[in-house]
C-alpha cells in the first residue's frame, strides 16, 4: 500500500498531460499549415512569398529560437544540479532571446502592413499572417510562463513543483522550436524557392 | 464604448420577446428561490466550486437536459412549421425558422449530447477504473464552465441580438461577413470555440485518466468495454477538436480582421472551410456514439447474466471505427466535384465501417443468446436502439454510395438518416446509460415501469416522425423547408412527422413525471446495497452514492468483471487497511475564468474591443492566481477515513 502512495507522490501526470495536450496544438498547427499549402498560390495577383519574405532575416530568426531552444537545455541541466542562480541565468537567457525573436516576428509583420501587404489583401497573405502569427501567440505564452516560472524560483526555490513546471516550460519551448522548424522549412524556404 | 451592441439588440418580435421573457423570468425564478430559501452559500459551496468528479458530472447532466428541453422546443417549432406550411405562413416567417434550425442541430449537438456524454464519463468513469478522482480535478471544472460559458453565451444570443440563420455548421460564403454582416455567426463562432476548448480540455484530462490512474492490476486488456470505448472516444477528441479551434478562429479572423480565408473573392476557397470542418465534424459524430456503444457493453452483460461475448473484438471494432471515422469526411460532399475516383474512394472507406459496427451488433446480440435477459428500463432502450440504429446504418451505406448521394444530398432522407443515428444511438443509449447508473448516482431507484413506457414512446415516435422523412426525401423535399406548395403533396406526410413528434414529447413528458415520481418516493427505493443490477463492474462495489472519495482503499485488479469474479467466489475482501488520503480543495477560479472567457466572446460578438481584452487579461491572471497557489489538496487522514466508513457500511 505504500507503494500507491508513493506512486502519487511522483505522480508524472502534469508531464504526461502536458505532453498530449502538445500534441492536440501540434493538430491545430498541422491545420493551419494545410490551409497555407492550400492557399498559398492565392494571391489574388498581388506579389508572392517569394517576393515578400527575406530569407536571411528569418534564417536569424530561426539561430535565435534555436538558441533559445538550447538555452532552456542548459536550464534543465542545472535544475538537475542544484544551482538555482544558474537556473535563473539561464531562464533568463531564455526569456531574452525569446523575447528578441517576438520583436523580429513583429517587426517583419509591420514591415508588411506598411508595404501595403496586409492579412486582407489576399488569402495567400491571410493563411502567412495565422499561421505565424499563431506561433507568435505561443512565444508570448512561452513568455509570461518564463517570467512566472523565474519568479516562483525567486520566491520559493527549486522545490519539486518547480522542478516539475520548469520541465513543463521546457517541453513548451522546445515544441515551439520544431513548430518553427516546420514554418522556416514550408513557409520561407519553399515560398523562397517557387 | 459598447461596440456594435445598441438598444435595437433587444428582441421585437412576439415569438422571441415569449422566448425571452420566459427565459429570463425562470432564471430569476430559480435565482429567487435559492435567495428565498437561503441556499446560495450552499450551491456554491457544495457545487459549483466543486472539483469532485461526481458532483461535475451531474451538473454537466442537468445542464444538458435543460438545453434538451431547449432544443425540442425548437424541433416542435419546426415540425410544426412544416406541417403548416403548404401555402400558407405557418407560425414563423423564414429568418426565424433559419434561426431555430440552426439553433436546433448546434444545441443537440454541443450541448446536449456533448453535455450528456460528458456528464456520465464524469460520474462514471474513475469509479469504474477504480480512482479517486480524474488526473487533473482542477482542469476539469474549468473544462465543464467553458461548457457552461458557451451555453449560456448560445442562450444570450436568444435576448440580445440575433442567432445564426447559417445552419449547424454555418457553411461559408453565407456564414461570412458578405452574406450574414448580423451577430447571428459571431455569436455561434463564439459560443462553440468557448465550448469547443473546453471539450479539448477534458480529452486530455480523461486520456490521461485512464492511462495513468488504473487501479493497480488493471491492464488495457482488463478494462471494462465503457473504460475501452472512453479511452477511444477521447483520442478522437485530441485529434479532431484541434481542427475544429482552428476553423472556427480562421471564420473568426474572416468575419472580424478582414481576412480572406473563406470568402468568394481575394482568392479565399469556401470549400476548404468545408473540407475543414467536416475533418473534425465526422469523428465528432463517432466522439458522441462510442461512448454509447461502451454504455451498452456494459448494460447487455448485466441483465442478461453473461460476460460479454467477443471482448477483444469489441475492443478492435472501436479502434478500426475511430481510425476509419478520420477518413470518410468527404462523403458529406460527393457533390463537390472531387471527381469519380476520389468520390469512389470515401465511399467505399464509408461502407466499410459498416463491418466493425456489424462486429459491435452482433457481439451484443450472441451476449443475449442462452442469457437469463431481464427485460429492465435500460434493456428496452437497447432493443429500441438495436432496430432504430440498425435501419440508421442501412440508410447511411445507402448514402455512402456516391451515385445514390447524388440523388439524395440535401434532401430530408438525409436529415432522417442521421436522426436515426444521433437519436436511435446517441440518445437511446445515453438514456440507457443514465437509467442504468441513476441509482449509482443519486443512491435510489426510479420507476421502471414510467421509464419502460417513456422508452417505447420514444421508439415509436422517432419511427413515426422519421420514417415519413424517409419518404419525403425521395420525393423531392429538402432540409430547412421553411414552406412549400399544396400541389407537391407532401403535406399529409409532414403531419405524420409532427403527430410522431407528439409521441416523442409524452415520452420526455413520462422521463420527467418518472424522475419527478423518484426523487417524491426515493426513500421507498433507496439504494442500500450499492449494485442493484448484481453488476460486474467495479463502480457497483462501493456505495450508492459513491462517498466522495470513491474507495477508502484502491482495489486490486485480478480480471475483466473483478468485481462479478469477488462476488462468485466468495472472497471477503481483506481487512481494510486505511491510509491517508489525499483530494483536491475546492476553488471558484474554474467558475471565474469561463465567467472571463464568456464576457470575452460576448465582448468580440459585439466588438466591445477593450472589455474584450480586460477579460482576457483577467482570464490569464486568474490562471497564474491558480498556479501560484501550492496549497491545493487537503487531507483525510487513516482514522478519519475508518469513521467514516464504519458509518457508511454497518448504519
Amino acid at each position: 500500500m505504500n507503494k500507491v502512495m508513493e506512486m502519487q507522490r511522483k505522480d508524472d501526470s502534469p508531464l504526461f498531460g502536458l505532453w498530449v495536450y502538445l500534441m492536440t496544438d501540434g493538430m491545430l498547427f498541422a491545420s493551419l499549415f494545410a490551409t497555407f499549402a492550400v492557399l498559398r498560390n492565392s494571391t489574388f495577383g498581388g506579389p508572392s512569398g517569394a517576393e515578400l519574405f527575406s530569407l536571411s532575416f528569418a534564417l536569424l530568426e530561426t539561430l535565435i529560437l534555436l538558441t533559445s531552444s538550447f538555452t532552456i537545455g542548459i536550464a534543465m541541466w542545472f535544475a538537475h544540479q542544484r544551482d538555482v542562480r544558474a537556473v535563473l541565468f539561464w531562464v533568463g537567457l531564455t526569456f531574452i532571446l525569446g523575447a528578441l525573436f517576438l520583436s523580429m516576428e513583429l517587426q517583419e509583420f509591420s514591415h508588411l502592413v506598411q508595404e501595403g501587404q496586409s492579412w486582407r489583401q489576399s488569402a495567400f497573405l491571410s493563411s502567412f499572417f495565422t499561421l505565424v502569427g499563431t506561433h507568435g501567440l505561443h512565444i508570448i505564452a512561452g513568455l509570461v510562463w518564463c517570467a512566472f516560472v523565474v519568479l516562483q524560483i525567486m520566491h520559493k526555490g527549486l522545490d519539486g513543483i518547480r522542478m516539475k513546471r520548469l520541465a513543463m516550460l521546457a517541453m513548451f519551448w522546445h515544441f515551439l522550436d520544431v513548430i518553427w522548424i516546420f514554418i522556416f522549412s514550408i513557409v520561407y524556404l519553399l515560398g523562397g524557392i517557387t | 464604448m459598447l461596440g456594435r451592441l445598441t438598444l435595437d439588440a433587444l428582441p421585437s418580435e412576439p415569438i422571441t420577446i415569449g422566448g425571452a421573457v420566459m427565459m429570463t423570468l425562470s432564471f430569476l425564478g430559480i435565482v429567487g428561490l435559492l435567495l428565498y430559501f437561503k441556499k446560495t452559500k450552499w450551491l456554491w459551496k457544495n457545487w459549483l466550486t466543486s472539483l469532485d468528479h461526481k458532483k461535475i458530472g451531474v451538473m454537466y447532466i442537468v445542464v444538458a437536459v435543460v438545453m434538451l428541453l431547449r432544443g425540442v422546443a425548437d424541433a416542435a417549432m419546426m415540425r410544426t412549421q412544416q406541417a403548416l406550411a403548404a401555402d400558407a405562413p405557418g407560425i414563423v416567417h423564414s429568418d426565424m425558422f433559419q434561426q431555430v434550425f440552426s439553433a436546433h442541430g448546434t444545441i443537440m449537438i454541443f450541448f446536449v449530447a456533448m453535455g450528456l456524454m460528458f456528464g456520465i464519463i464524469n460520474l462514471i468513469l474513475p469509479l469504474q477504473i477504480g480512482a479517486r478522482d480524474v488526473a487533473f480535478p482542477f482542469l476539469n471544472s474549468v473544462s465543464f464552465w467553458l461548457f457552461v460559458a458557451g451555453m449560456v453565451l448560445i442562450n444570450i444570443s436568444l435576448v440580445i441580438g440575433e442567432f445564426s440563420t447559417a445552419g449547424w455548421l454555418a457553411y461559408p460564403p453565407l456564414s461570412g461577413l458578405e452574406y450574414s454582416p448580423g451577430v447571428g455567426v459571431d455569436y455561434w463562432i463564439w459560443a462553440l470555440q468557448i465550448a469547443g476548448i473546453g471539450s479539448l480540455l477534458s480529452g486530455v484530462n480523461f486520456f490521461v485518466t485512464i492511462i495513468k490512474k488504473r487501479a493497480p492490476g488493471m491492464t488495457m486488456m482488463k478494462m471494462p468495454m465503457f473504460t475501452w470505448s472512453v479511452l477511444i472516444t477521447m483520442v478522437m477528441i485530441l485529434f479532431a477538436f484541434p481542427i475544429l479551434t482552428a476553423t472556427l478562429a480562421m471564420l473568426a479572423l474572416d468575419r472580424t480582421m478582414g481576412m480572406h480565408f473563406f470568402t468568394s473573392s481575394f482568392g479565399g476557397n469556401p470549400m476548404m472551410y468545408i473540407n475543414l470542418i467536416w475533418a473534425w465534424g465526422h469523428p465528432e459524430v463517432y466522439i458522441l456514439i462510442l461512448p454509447a456503444f461502451g454504455m451498452f457493453s456494459e448494460i447487455v452483460p448485466v441483465f442478461t447474466r453473461k460476460r460479454l461475448f467477443g471482448y477483444a473484438s469489441m475492443a478492435f471494432a472501436l479502434g478500426s471505427i475511430a481510425f476509419l471515422s478520420f477518413i470518410v469526411w468527404l462523403h458529406h460532399f460527393f457533390t463537390m466535384g472531387a471527381g469519380a475516383n476520389v468520390n469512389a474512394f470515401f465511399g467505399i472507406m464509408t461502407m466499410i465501417i459498416a463491418i466493425p459496427t456489424g462486429v459491435k451488433v452482433f457481439n451484443w446480440l450472441f451476449t443475449m443468446f442462452r442469457g437469463r435477459i431481464t427485460f429492465t428500463t435500460p434493456m428496452v432502450w437497447f432493443m429500441g436502439f438495436i432496430f432504430t440504429f440498425t435501419i440508421g446504418g442501412l440508410t447511411g451505406v445507402l448514402l455512402a454510395v456516391p451515385a445514390i448521394d447524388f440523388q439524395m444530398h440535401n434532401s430530408l432522407f438525409l436529415v432522417a438518416h442521421f436522426h436515426n443515428m444521433i437519436i436511435g444511438g446517441v440518445v437511446f443509449g445515453y438514456f440507457a446509460g443514465l437509467a442504468y447508473w441513476f441509482p449509482k448516482i443519486t443512491g435510489f431507484k426510479l420507476n421502471d415501469q414510467l421509464g419502460k413506457a417513456a422508452a417505447w414512446c420514444w421508439v415509436i415516435g422517432f419511427a413515426v416522425a422519421f420514417v415519413p422523412l424517409y419518404i419525403l426525401g425521395m420525393m423531392g423535399a429538402t432540409r430547412r423547408l421553411d414552406h412549400y406548395a399544396v400541389s407537391t403533396g407532401w403535406q399529409p406526410l409532414f403531419v405524420i412527422a409532427a403527430f410522431g413528434g407528439l409521441i416523442i414529447m409524452t415520452g420526455i413528458c413520462l422521463q420527467i413525471l418518472q424522475l419527478v415520481h423518484g426523487i417524491w418516493f426515493r426513500k421507498r427505493n433507496l439504494d442500500k446495497t450499492g449494485d442493484p443490477w448484481d453488476g460486474r463492474t467495479l463502480e457497483w462495489s462501493t456505495t450508492s452514492p459513491a462517498p466522495f472519495y470513491n474507495f477508502a482503499t484502491i482495489p486490486k485488479i485480478h480480471s475483466r468483471d473483478e468485481f462479478w469474479e469477488r462476488k462468485q467466489s466468495n472472497s471477503r475482501q481483506p481487512k481494510h487497511e486505511y491510509q491517508d488520503i489525499h483530494l483536491p480543495k475546492n476553488t471558484g477560479l474554474g467558475i471565474m475564468i469561463a465567467a472571463m472567457s464568456l464576457i470575452f466572446g460576448f465582448a468580440i460578438v459585439w466588438h466591445i474591443w477593450w472589455l474584450a481584452v480586460v477579460s482576457l487579461f483577467v482570464a490569464i491572471a486568474l490562471l497564474l492566481v491558480r498556479f501560484s497557489d501550492d496549497d491545493t489538496e487537503y487531507v483525510v487522514t487513516a482514522e478519519d477515513l475508518a469513521k467514516l466508513e464504519g458509518s457508511r457500511r454497518y448504519a
